[in-house]
């Protein structure tokens, strides 16, 4: 029953589940017992967590105010023909947080994440970044202002090699210019600069052995790894993860929540897609349900799973079962679901 | 059969101005389709605004011969924006489709009675010649060795020709190695990933777009140098020979457009020689004539199998240039 829940991710898993286990996730591996990884609910960040408390000025409730918003969004609408698939009134992102943004599949999630980097445009609708409005501004330009976003079906570039995909993440790069990129001199400095920082997070993102080999050929959750560490190559102030753990084995998994948590140690905003709720609990500091297109409940994640509303809204007749059981990665005995 | 001379002809159009034209267009279309990813079936309508650009502005206006090749610079960078505006914002077959078509609108405007004034419509230009070969610093005489033994007018055309191969050739270099080339890579793997890096995916494709097609209109010119400008030479099969010749060398490679050219032209003249001769001996059931145009078969079978068996072209590195993505 449970594993019939359609999930956009599945065709993603097959593709993670064949690729042979990654050297880093074989090291993770080692030491513990293979059933624990098996068989755990939970995979848990290495971390310590500290969750952030007293973001918003009230009650968890759509729309609710928050202390500082990183993002303010007001009344965007975007129809697809006759049905609307997004339909905000009013959303603040709190800055330096970790926000989760859950609901069922259809509920507009990935196309509230268009919206605000610019990749689709809303039928009405306001937003700012920081103050600045965003609405009608080319994604590439949203980018630059510290914006920067990934994708549910991971978007790596194939046939360049893992270091030259990092380092086409920097921006500001003056060799990007037309003019001045056949005047190596004028550049060279600066991507050894750009060259350096991006051997750097590859070194953390264990994708270091990695950097001369074709993005094509790593596995699933590398190219996860990867799309994160090179949008991070852009310094940016807010970042958008659709779906970052789709897809990918229990080890990974745990180190991409390590990176997601790290995000926000180093002074960074996130807001992210996901539908393991045992995941969102875990490091989210404030959680946002949409369901058709609207937000139904927002608050800290212990407060909004017991929202009658998110219970009526994504749970459906579930609520008495666990919820990790219902997003389909694990059957009624606990196991993970292959 | 003379093979001798089928032999010397072959290599003796290996150095032609039209194969030393197609080395530009070839690495035209090589910054554009390998390296941009951008499908432009148009490059006969580049290479024609090269020639007549060149041809008109002698002819009409008196230009010197340098500045007639401004001209066609400028020609080129004008269509390739007219071109880009409204097809480079869609998905990339819409290129292909908008390109051949406004290759075709270039050359009917070309050949139509309604410019007879400057093009003089289907019976094309020539007699542009003088300004060019007055600039001509070989001395007077007949120079090279074995098949290529050409004049000083003949020499001139090629030479400056292979100048203009080298300086392009110089240009994609840089441009390839540096971070601009790196992003128009990114764009051609995945634009969408490099648009949410922040970079202005809509002009490196213009540019890209653009220095591609002057490329390919300095291309018409050398083919036009010592020869004339017939509209009927600038058909879609045109831009077909120069693909062919692009995927033959490697179309993500420096010196695979180069290679491809030469010997796209090479087995062309070999086969123009061979199978007239074949036919003649009786070895063909059809005329020397019907042999002559059956290389273009040969051509297009040519060109199946290569994107077929080896996509990447003979210079290519198969991990990065297929058609599979």
């Amino acid at each position: 029953m449970s594993s019939s829940s359609p999930d956009p991710t599945a065709s993603d898993a097959p593709e993670a589940a064949d690729a042979p286990l990654s050297q880093d996730a074989a090291q993770e591996l080692e030491g513990i017992d293979e059933d624990t990884v098996v068989e755990t609910l939970e995979v848990e960040p290495t971390h310590e967590i500290h969750h952030a408390t007293g973001l918003a000025t009230g009650p968890g409730a759509p729309g609710v105010a928050k202390v500082d918003p990183i993002l303010v969004a007001d009344h965007i609408t975007r129809s697809f023909g006759g049905n609307k698939a997004v339909d905000v009134d009013h959303l603040e992102i709190p800055r330096n947080a970790i926000t989760a943004l859950i609901g069922p599949n259809g509920a507009g999630k990935t196309t509230l994440f268009n919206l605000l980097s610019g990749f689709d445009k809303p039928d009405t609708g306001e937003w700012s970044f920081n103050g600045r409005s965003l609405a009608g501004i080319p994604a590439f330009k949203s980018a630059r202002l510290g914006q920067v976003r990934t994708f549910q079906l991971t978007k790596v570039l194939a046939r360049l090699t893992v270091l030259e995909s990092m380092k086409l993440g920097a921006n500001g790069q003056r060799g990007e210019s037309i003019w001045q990129a056949v005047v190596p001199p004028l550049w060279k400095s600066q991507e050894r600069e750009i060259e350096e920082r991006a051997l750097g997070l590859l070194q953390k993102f264990k994708l270091f052995e990695k950097k001369d080999d074709y993005s094509a050929s790593l596995s699933g959750g590398q190219r996860k790894l990867l799309e994160m560490a090179r949008a991070l190559m852009t310094q940016p102030e807010f970042v958008l993860l659709d779906e970052p753990m789709a897809g990918v084995n229990p080890a990974l998994v745990q180190s991409l929540l390590d990176h997601v948590l790290d995000l926000k140690a180093e002074g960074m905003t996130v807001l992210f897609v996901e539908h393991d709720m045992h995941m969102v609990r875990h490091i989210a500091d404030w959680v946002v349900v949409m369901a058709e297109g609207r937000i139904v409940a927002e608050g800290p994640p212990g407060e909004v799973m017991k929202d009658p509303a998110v219970i009526d809204a994504y749970l459906g007749s579930h609520l008495d079962e666990d919820i990790g059981v219902i997003t389909g990665r694990y059957d009624e005995e606990g196991n993970r679901l292959p | 059969m003379n093979w001798g001379s089928i032999l010397d002809n072959t290599l003796s159009f290996m150095l032609s101005p039209e194969t030393i034209g197609f080395m530009l267009a070839a690495l035209g279309l090589a910054v554009h389709f390998g390296y941009a990813g951008l499908l432009n079936f148009g490059m006969a309508g580049f290479m024609a605004i090269g020639a007549y650009g060149y041809a008109i502005s002698i002819l009409s206006f008196g230009f010197p011969w340098w500045a007639a090749m401004l001209v066609s610079i400028v020609g080129a960078v004008i269509f390739a924006i007219l071109l880009g505006i409204p097809t480079l914002k869609l998905r990339g077959d819409y290129l292909a489709i908008v390109t051949i078509a406004a290759a075709e609108i270039v050359r009917l405007l070309f050949q139509s009675r309604v410019f007879d004034e400057w093009t003089n419509s289907a019976d094309g230009l020539g007699g542009y010649h003088d300004s060019f070969r007055s600039a001509n610093p070989i001395p007077e005489g007949t120079f090279g060795i074995g098949p290529w033994e050409f004049t000083s007018d003949q020499w001139w055309s090629r030479l400056f020709g292979l100048f203009l191969v080298a300086l392009g050739l110089l240009l994609v270099w840089l441009l390839m190695r540096s971070p601009w080339g790196r992003v128009l890579k990114g764009i051609r793997e995945d634009e969408d990933a490099v648009r949410s890096l922040g970079k202005n995916v809509y002009l490196y494709k213009m540019q890209a777009l653009i220095i591609g097609g002057v490329l390919g209109a300095l291309g018409g010119v050398v083919i036009a140098l010592p020869s004339a400008v017939i509209p009927q030479y600038y058909l879609p099969s045109l831009t077909f020979f120069v693909w062919t010749a692009l995927l033959l060398g490697g179309a993500a490679t420096l010196f695979g457009p180069i290679l491809g050219a030469v010997l796209y032209w090479g087995v062309m003249a070999f086969l123009a020689g061979l199978l007239p001769a074949m036919a003649n001996e009786g070895w063909l059931p059809m005329s020397s004539t019907a042999a002559g145009n059956f290389r273009f078969v040969l051509v297009g079978l040519a060109l199946m199998l290569l994107v077929a068996f080896r996509p990447q072209g003979l210079l290519g590195n198969k991990k990065e240039m297929t058609f599979v993505k």
